[in-house]
């Protein structure tokens, strides 16, 4: 028995996400009672596979081969799925990212797994049996899974769980896998990332806007405010409806849910569908100027006021906080 | 083109979501259900494809009889036919199986799944059903165009966006972009009531996981406001009190 989780790299890069989901398996490794195990695929230098070790992987299985250099679901899902089997491994964890919705479920299917998606709590293993918290209802609810499965497939949910830096260097290992042609049948053309930016689902700040901004004209000072405090920008669904922004910005139901540490919701009324994808937010801050807007019920800081007054000054409060700190 | 698309059925958007039975189920009285958005958007997409007789699609639900109202909705929009599979599902795993069971023998170009159920929000059938017909899958994807026997698709990636060909057969998790929404007109709505919608057995499948309990999230404190006249108190607050920024 062991657990195996998949360290995905963005340009040969770990991002926070994946330290997260590397200490979240380091400990379910240690209620099971055994060890950490860790998978890369793609370019990624030996330093920053040693590494891991920091958040409790004992070994890291290196697969750099270039036919798995970009990211196809249906070949890393079977090149994790036979780490999985050589490991023995019987709980798997990825991060919930685009990439781990792609890949949990077919290596959930592989293993005869059950796939608990969007995890946001540790397992608990209490009297033998294996529950886990998610979330459900796009955020309204959260949903405790009991998995009577022997095999579990578990994303992790970004931003749900504590970084823990207490070990040491990881052994790296190279693995090589033993991929079918036909898991190669999809050929990816290009990739197109805005790479100035904080991208929205991994974001730990995210200042966001609607309707009550008035035209994507305005937009100059919502982007300045972000800059400031690294955040990343979201809208809502009607301001990208209108193309004023990207429909990639639009949080709630019928967009991305998120939860990062800051929400600043500014000329957004709150409705429900709205909320659903940002009340697990940790701390929700609203600026609207109708004291009756439904955000306030939720938030945990607001300012009644004119956006096009208030912005301005938090762009300044900002800017001399920066400068005295 | 033979296109199936994957419907469910579910609470509507502004749904207040509350639990019975010691809150073990989700409380379905006075619950408007409705066609899962995603799904709509990718029954959208599948009738643009097979416009003018180029095709056809058909919906697949897994659900009780209680789900035929969304079916109907489905034909009205502009589906050739459907099929339900008579069991009330259980989890992803659950329907993928089903789904994957009634595919595997009927040669559909392309599968259409939505991203996500609002429900249960698991993202997990288009993969799953990937996997068990030993197929392509990709999600989420925003623009889909058909070119021959393959298809270019363009999948959301954090901070920007891949465009990926894949040869058909494929299926894929659409989300808002892939196409125009389809608003049922009153010839859709009169032709859906006698279009052909079929019921199977299930098949028996082994239960990986089950929902034990629910919750609702605890309700936040009470809003501090900040005075509009000094929004550095925000920014003093956010810092020193609450120790975001
Ligand atoms: C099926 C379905 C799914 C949906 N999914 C989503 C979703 O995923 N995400 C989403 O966001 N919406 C979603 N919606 C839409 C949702 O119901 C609301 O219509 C939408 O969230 C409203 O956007 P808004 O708050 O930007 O605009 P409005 O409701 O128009 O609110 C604008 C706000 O700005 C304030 N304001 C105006 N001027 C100023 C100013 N100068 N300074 C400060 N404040 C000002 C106003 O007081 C008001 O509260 C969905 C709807 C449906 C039916
Ligand atoms: N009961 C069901 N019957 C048919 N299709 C479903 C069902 N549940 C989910 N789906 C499809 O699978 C997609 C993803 O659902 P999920 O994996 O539950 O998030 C949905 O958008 C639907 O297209």
């Amino acid at each position: 028995m062991s657990v195996l989780v998949y360290v995905e790299n963005a340009e040969g890069k770990f991002k926070k996400s994946i330290f997260e989901a590397v200490s979240y398996a380091k400990t379910i490794a240690t209620q099971l009672n055994t060890s950490l195990t860790a998978i890369s695929i793609g370019d990624v230098a030996s330093a920053e596979l040693e590494n891991l070790g920091k958040y409790g992987a004992s070994k890291v299985l290196n697969v750099n081969n270039e036919k798995l250099k970009s990211f196809i679901n249906q070949a890393y899902a079977s090149v994790i799925a036979e780490a999985a089997k050589k490991e023995n491994a019987n709980v798997v964890v990825l991060s919930n990212s685009f990439s781990g919705k792609g890949l949990a479920p077919r290596i959930g299917v592989k293993l005869d797994a059950a796939v608990i998606s969007g995890a946001i709590e540790l397992p608990n293993t209490d009297g033998g049996s294996f529950t886990i918290k998610r979330t459900a209802f796009s955020s309204k609810a959260f949903a405790t899974v009991e998995v009577t499965a022997e095999n579990k497939v578990i994303s992790l949910t970004p931003n749900s769980y504590k970084v823990v830096e207490d070990g040491g260097s990881a052994n790296v290992e190279v693995f090589t896998s033993e991929n079918k042609d036909s898991d190669f049948k999809t050929i990816i053309k290009e990739i197109v990332r805005a790479t100035d930016k904080v991208s929205l689902p991994d974001a730990e700040l995210v200042v966001s806007a609607g309707r009550g901004l008035k035209g994507p004209e305005n937009w100059g000072m919502i982007e300045e405010l972000a800059n400031l405090l690294g955040a990343a920008t979201a809208c809502s669904k009607p301001v990208s409806d209108a193309d004023w922004r990207p429909h990639s910005e639009h949080v709630g139901q019928t967009g991305i849910a998120i939860s990062p540490n800051l929400y600043i919701a500014i000329g957004i009324s709150g409705a429900i569908q709205h909320l659903a994808g940002v009340s697990s937010s940790k701390v929700i801050v609203v600026i609207n100027k109708d004291p009756e807007a439904p955000f306030f019920k939720v938030a945990d800081y607001g300012i009644v006021g004119d956006a096009f007054e208030v912005v301005p000054k938090l762009i300044e409060a900002v800017k001399s906080l920066k400068a005295n700190s | 083109m033979k296109i199936l698309v994957c419907i469910s059925n579910v609470p509507d958007t502004t749904t207040k979501i509350t639990f019975t039975n010691d809150n073990s189920d989700f409380n379905e009285a006075g619950v408007q259900f409705v066609l899962n958005p995603y799904d709509e958007i990718a029954l959208s997409r599948a009738i643009e494809l097979t416009e003018n007789g180029n095709g056809t699609v058909t919906v697949i639900n897994v659900g009780e009889a209680s789900t035929e109202p969304t079916i109907r909705k489905a034909l009205a929009i502009g589906a050739t036919d459907a099929v339900r599979i008579n069991a009330k599902p259980t989890d992803a795993y659950f329907v993928a199986k089903q789904i994957a069971n009634y595919a595997k023998d009927q040669s559909f170009d392309l599968i259409l799944a939505g991203r996500e159920s609002i429900d249960y929000n698991g993202a997990q059938v288009t993969a799953m059903l990937g996997e068990l017909l030993d197929i392509p899958s990709v999600s989420i994807i925003k623009k889909l165009d058909v070119d021959g026997d393959k298809a270019t698709v363009e999948r959301e990636i954090e901070g920007g966006k891949e465009i990926i060909t894949i040869p058909f057969p494929f299926v894929a998790g659409t989300a808002e972009g892939v196409a125009e929404w389809k608003i049922p007109n009153m010839r859709g709505i009169m032709s859906a009531r006698t279009k052909p919608l079929a019921v199977l057995e299930a098949i028996e499948v082994k239960s990986l996981s089950k929902i034990v309990k629910f919750e609702t999230p605890a309700p936040r404190g009470t809003v501090k406001l900040v005075d509009a006249a000094e929004p550095e108190k925000l920014i003093e607050l956010l810092h020193s009190e609450a120790k975001v920024i």
